[in-house]
């Protein structure tokens, strides 16, 4: 091969790299998973343009869940599950085939298998930690989703269901790498305890799960969990996209984990163990 | 014509069999429903007779107004508030299912699958917190 | 053509009318199951789903297996699968078929099911296999009657039927690829996370599509009067000695990225379905005994094709036992142990077994007596026109 054929060739490439697999690479460069939060202004004009800017301005909301408050006080945590269950008119079923979970406990060895050590804290080894879907910013739920029933608002970057479009396929359980979902293999309204007369209750043959409480947060409300926690610093609920507010000031100060970050699914939900 | 002797006869009964339900109900439409109307509420957040006609999809706009676009911004009728919805809004005032939504639908033999999932001011009544 | 399915000796109709019964039951299971919900069935919160879907994985390949036939007599010009090709289209349809109805089964809100096409989602691969499932069942429709009705009438069929027949070979192959990639794009599930999956999928499915058609071909030897040659079944039976060994090759591949490389994700599937999976002190074990079967199936089929190929002998009983015994083993692989293993452990690392109930094995089997029951209409149809040419 002749020099200036290769070396068209290589510019050839290279051209094709910045046009078509740009938008690819600075999605991974901007938001690795640690960084997902960060904003993606600057990676962008770095690729010539072609970047998907992820907007400085758009609001996503996150939570962080610090254990240490909840091993002082482990009753907050079934406050906060118990807020969850009335607020949202979720099924109690005896059996686990059937259970509905939004927010329930589950050991440190199952909530981050990926990151199980032999020697563990006597925290990890003993505490039961809060499990609730992760909100991620790369859902791999809404893309298994057929009909768009789940879906991230763009709004705040709640992954929400739309119950009345859900098909009952349960693709977006087999896709969630967490365990966040819950199917209604049977009419839940029996198995109701109490009525919440502001939100509906489901239909069997859909697919439910947390939705960070989006109908209190139009009210002005913070998530019920967040508001049994009262205060303690235990759950802490903000946009993770402004520096100013105080989950990114807790982001700042403590070190936190993810649940299985290798998934490549970004969660907004961080522990501080 | 060919075999006339079949397929009169097999016109006549199809004729027969889709008109069933006329002359099973004697040519009678019955008597049209009169859904009972809230007490002390004349407005609504349309006119009566265009809530007639579309009320079903006023509630799919609510609907994905409220789940899909975040756009849960209040309706205000009589100079109230309401948040979107059927069981936020609608059912506020027309507070009783089977006096109002149902005595058309069954009339009109529509089955909504609305009440699935929201909850009547009676049904959520009926599962109250005890303390 | 379709009068033919109305004449017919006694075992025919007795077929058939075991089959229906098999279809009633089925029926009525079904109709439990809508007003009840998918409760009635053993898939829970950990294992979403069951033997709907892992029987629709399976028959997809089963469908795709007709390619086996299609491919050597319309693009290689194979004369000996001449009468036999129709026998691969007739049986894609009835597979597919079935596939949707177990899909239909499987949703918990059946009557939404047109909201897949209302709001169209490119991105989720559910949908890409609904337009290939149908695209390949309409082609198949549309070939194999087309070319059917030519034979009958003893002229060429027309031309434009063959650019259909080479697009639905390309189809064939994507629609496994795409009923794969359902599992293998799902980025928690390790035993599904393979790129391997799709190539597995298709070896399974040439075998298995193939050891079916050959099933079909001696039973219809026996019973129909209808032969279709010591040279088209040799044939089959080494397409699907090479494929089932592909697929044993790759499934040896899993195993080796498993254990070798000592990563729990990778083995704790294997380990459920082959050795039983220890977890708190309870051995979750199931599927071992259907895993070791099929293991054995398998390689006593091979052993024996291996034999006939060896030895130069051709004895259609052997055949029959080798295709019954891979066909067999390739359903306890794709048709049992790959979705429910992949489902456990589950993102939390609990285990949950899945036992099927009864009233969802009587909807399972009635949507394969279903299939059955078309496919017999369909083989009738096809063996009728055979015998007219001759006569």
């Amino acid at each position: 091969m002749d020099n200036t054929r290769r070396k068209f060739l290589k510019i050839a490439g290279a051209a094709a790299l910045a046009g078509i697999g740009a938008p690819a690479l600075v999605k991974l460069n901007s938001t690795a998973a640690f960084a997902s939060s960060e904003p993606a202004a600057g990676h962008g004009s770095a690729a010539g343009g072609h970047g998907e800017v992820v907007a400085a301005t758009g609001v996503r909301l996150g939570m962080v869940v610090d254990m240490r408050k909840f091993a002082e006080t482990p009753e907050m945590l079934d406050a906060a599950i118990a807020a969850c269950y009335k607020v949202h008119n979720i099924p109690h079923f005896p059996d686990r085939k059937n259970e509905i979970k939004w927010i329930w406990k589950a050991p440190y060895a199952n909530v981050f298998p990926e990151q199980e050590v032999l020697h563990k804290s006597e925290m990890a080894k003993s505490k039961p930690f809060a499990v609730l879907c992760n909100h991620c910013d790369n859902p791999s739920c809404v893309k298994a989703c057929p009909t768009k029933a789940t879906f991230v608002q763009p709004e705040n970057g709640i992954v929400a269901m739309d119950f009345h479009r859900c098909i009952g396929c349960r693709f977006c359980m087999a896709a969630c790498p967490y365990g966040a979902r819950s199917f209604n293999w049977q009419d839940p309204r029996p198995f109701i305890t109490s009525y919440n007369p502001d939100f509906p209750t489901r239909m069997r043959g859909v697919v439910e799960k947390c939705n960070f409480c989006g109908e209190r947060l139009a009210l002005g409300l913070e998530p019920a969990c967040v508001e049994a926690c009262q205060g303690s610093g235990a759950m802490v609920f903000g946009d993770l996209n402004d520096p100013d507010s105080e989950i990114r000031k807790v982001l700042d100060k403590e070190f936190t984990i993810q649940r299985n970050p290798a998934a490549g699914t970004r969660p907004s939900v961080y522990y501080i163990v | 014509m060919y075999n006339k002797g079949t397929i009169i006869p097999g016109l006549v009964i199809f004729i027969v069999f889709v008109t069933f339900p006329l002359w099973y109900n004697g040519l009678n439409a019955g008597t049209v429903p009169k859904p009972d109307l809230p007490i002390g509420q004349k407005e609504c957040v349309a006119p009566a007779a265009e809530m007639r006609d579309n009320h079903m999809k006023l509630l799919n706009e609510w609907r994905d107004a409220v789940l899909r676009e975040d756009d849960r911004v209040m309706v205000k009728v009589g100079g109230k508030e309401y948040r979107k919805g059927l069981q936020m809004a609608c059912m506020q005032c027309h507070n009783d299912k089977e006096k109002f939504c149902d005595s058309c639908h069954t009339y009109a033999a529509v089955q909504p699958t609305c009440w699935d999932c929201h909850l009547t001011p009676k049904e959520a009544a009926s599962k109250k917190e005890t303390h | 053509m379709i009068e033919k399915v109305l004449k017919g000796k006694s075992t025919y109709w007795t077929w058939l009318a075991v089959l229906g019964t098999f279809i009633a039951i089925g029926a009525i299971c079904y109709i439990r199951q809508y007003k009840f919900g998918l409760g009635l069935t053993g898939m829970s919160r950990d294992v979403s789903w069951g033997l709907y879907i892992s029987q629709f994985t399976f028959l997809v390949g089963v469908a795709a297996g007709g390619l086996m036939l299609v491919l050597p007599y319309y693009v290689h010009d194979y004369k000996a699968f001449g009468r036999i090709t129709i026998l691969g289209e007739f049986l894609a349809i009835s597979a597919l078929i079935m596939c949707l109805m177990f899909i239909m089964a499987d949703l918990g809100q059946p009557l939404r099911g047109l909201n897949v096409i209302f709001f169209a989602t490119p991105h989720s691969m559910l949908f890409w296999d609904m337009c290939v499932l149908w695209g390949y069942l309409i082609l198949n429709c549309l070939c194999g009657w087309v070319i059917l009705t030519a034979e009958r009438k003893q002229v060429h069929p027309p031309k434009w039927i063959y650019i259909f027949v080479y697009i639905s070979i390309p189809f064939a192959v994507s629609i496994h690829t795409v009923t794969a990639m359902l599992y293998c794009g799902l980025p928690g599930r390790h035993f599904w996370l393979s790129a391997i999956i799709a190539p597995r999928f298709l070896a399974s499915a040439f075998a298995a599509g193939p050891s079916l058609i050959v099933l079909a071909c001696l039973v219809m030897r026996r019973f129909a009067n209808f032969d279709a040659g010591k040279e088209a079944i040799q044939k089959l039976t080494t397409i699907i000695m090479y494929a089932a060994i592909i697929n044993t090759f790759f499934f040896l591949l899993e195993f080796f990225v498993g254990y070798y490389s000592e990563m729990p994700g990778h083995i704790h599937s294997l380990e459920y379905l082959f050795f039983g999976l220890e977890h708190d002190g309870h051995v979750y074990n199931n599927l071992v005994p259907f895993m070791w079967t099929a293991t054995a199936f398998s390689f006593t089929g091979l052993g024996i094709l291996f034999y006939m190929k060896i030895a130069k002998v051709f004895d259609y009983r052997l055949v029959g036992i080798a295709a019954a015994l891979i066909f067999f083993s390739l359903w306890a692989d794709k048709g049992l142990g790959f979705v429910f293993g992949g489902f456990v452990p589950n993102p939390l690392n609990e285990v949950m077994e899945y036992i099927p109930t009864a009233n969802e094995i009587g909807i399972t089997l009635g949507i394969w007596a279903t299939g059955f029951f078309i496919l017999t209409l369909l083989y009738k149809i096809a063996v009728g026109v055979e015998h007219e040419i001759e006569a």
